[in-house]
């Protein structure tokens, strides 16, 4: 655990200074522990576990719109569970349940895959639809066919600039929507 | 949208810089601030006899006491935008102004004083510290929640109570140039209510607006 926690705080301390490609492999890492305490906490609250992948998505962008919070002298886990818990507690609660959620949940957990039972997040496709225009297809480009911001640049005859604008936009006004319905 | 793609879209944003929790709130504050000093002058306005006032140890232990009040809250409230903050002993800093205060009415104890206790702690002002303070501070405190906005705090309505003392902090400090009630039984007592209520709405506000 030790070890991997290292890592991540490497991995941070590297995407904070700009490199996207670290950046990647962090969030990848830490997706399969975060997908398995969010299991483990729907189980417990006796939800069906297969909604877990909206909850990931959902600290994920956390993750990704509060980084800047993180203090690079610090160790990374600890940061990212809290957002994670934060994060647990608030969709459970959506969900009509108050849990206690314990730190350790995410400390101790084994990386979960996702299982073929796990339902396709829906929450942040169905948000995706009440973005303006120009959000939303710059987002699809980039997310679902896979384009560079360049490319998508070129597609929709904007600056590379607008693209990371609208894409930054995107990102934080899905994150507002997805709160709005906590 | 699988969660690959999400991940491969928040690594595209990597890009993106935001500024320090710090930055934004003295931002947000320097913008607040002259919505505050227009209130105060244009209602209250510094007292007429300042410039003897001065002279007066417990006028300028007043703003001593606000001040420590407002820093220790600032540094409290930075502390609690990181998601992993505990508060424990950091609580510990709204003790520095809660010391000087106590050393004020320590040292207006020994001094012989013309007035009694119950009649400098009860003052001439109480009412208009109470309304002045609370009103003050509401610019004060939405630019201290905007700002406080930009962190993260996992704990929502204690970040919004620290925002309320911040501005509270901030608030009493104008007020106290106005107030001539100089007694520190009179800070501790008034104050300590204003400070109160607004860390109240602070808190009410704050665990609405201050979810992230």
């Amino acid at each position: 655990m030790r070890e991997r926690e290292d890592e991540w705080t490497g991995l941070m301390r590297l995407a904070i200074s700009g490199d996207s490609a670290a950046y990647h492999r962090l969030l990848k890492a830490v997706t399969p522990v975060l997908r398995a305490a969010a299991r483990r906490g729907l189980a417990r609250a006796g939800q069906p576990v297969d909604q877990s992948e909206d909850i990931v998505q959902d600290i994920l962008l956390a993750v990704h719109l509060k980084r800047h919070t993180w203090d690079a002298n610090a160790p990374f886990a600890p940061w990212l569970f809290a957002i994670a818990r934060n994060k647990l507690i608030d969709a459970l609660r959506r969900r009509g349940r108050r849990i206690f959620v314990n730190i350790d949940d995410f400390a101790e957990t084994i990386p979960s895959e996702p299982a073929a039972e796990t339902a396709p997040a829906s929450e942040v496709a169905a948000r995706l639809q009440s973005l303006p225009a120009r959000q939303r297809e710059v987002l699809q480009s980039i997310a679902v066919d896979s384009a560079s911001i360049k490319d998508t640049a070129a597609k929709f005859a904007m600056s590379e600039g607008a693209v990371r604008v609208a894409l930054h936009r995107g990102l934080a006004s899905l994150t507002a929507k997805l709160r709005e319905q906590s | 949208m699988e969660t690959d793609q999400l991940i491969r879209t928040l690594a595209a944003d990597n890009t993106e810089r935001a500024r320090p929790v710090g930055f934004v709130l003295a931002l947000a504050l320097v913008a607040a601030a002259p919505v505050s000093v227009l209130m105060f002058v244009a209602t209250l306005g510094v007292r007429p006899d300042v410039m003897t006032a001065m002279h007066n140890p417990f006028f300028d232990l007043k703003f001593a006491v606000t001040l420590a009040l407002a820093i220790s809250a600032i540094v409290l409230s930075l502390h609690l935008s990181r998601p992993e903050a505990l508060l424990r002993g950091w609580a510990l800093l709204l003790l520095v102004p809660a010391g000087i205060l106590a050393a004020g009415i320590g040292g207006e104890m020994m001094m012989p004083q013309r007035l009694p206790m119950m009649t400098r702690l009860v003052g001439h002002n109480s009412r208009a510290c109470m309304t002045a303070i609370p009103l003050i501070s509401l610019p004060l405190l939405a630019g201290a929640l905007y700002g406080l906005r930009h962190g993260a705090p996992t704990r929502p309505a204690v970040a919004g109570a620290i925002a309320g003392v911040l501005s509270a902090g901030l608030a009493a400090t104008l007020y106290a140039s106005h107030c001539t009630d100089d007694s520190p039984l009179f800070v501790m007592t008034w104050y300590s209510i204003a400070t109160a209520l607004v860390a109240a709405i602070g808190a009410l506000v704050g665990s609405k607006v201050l979810r992230f």
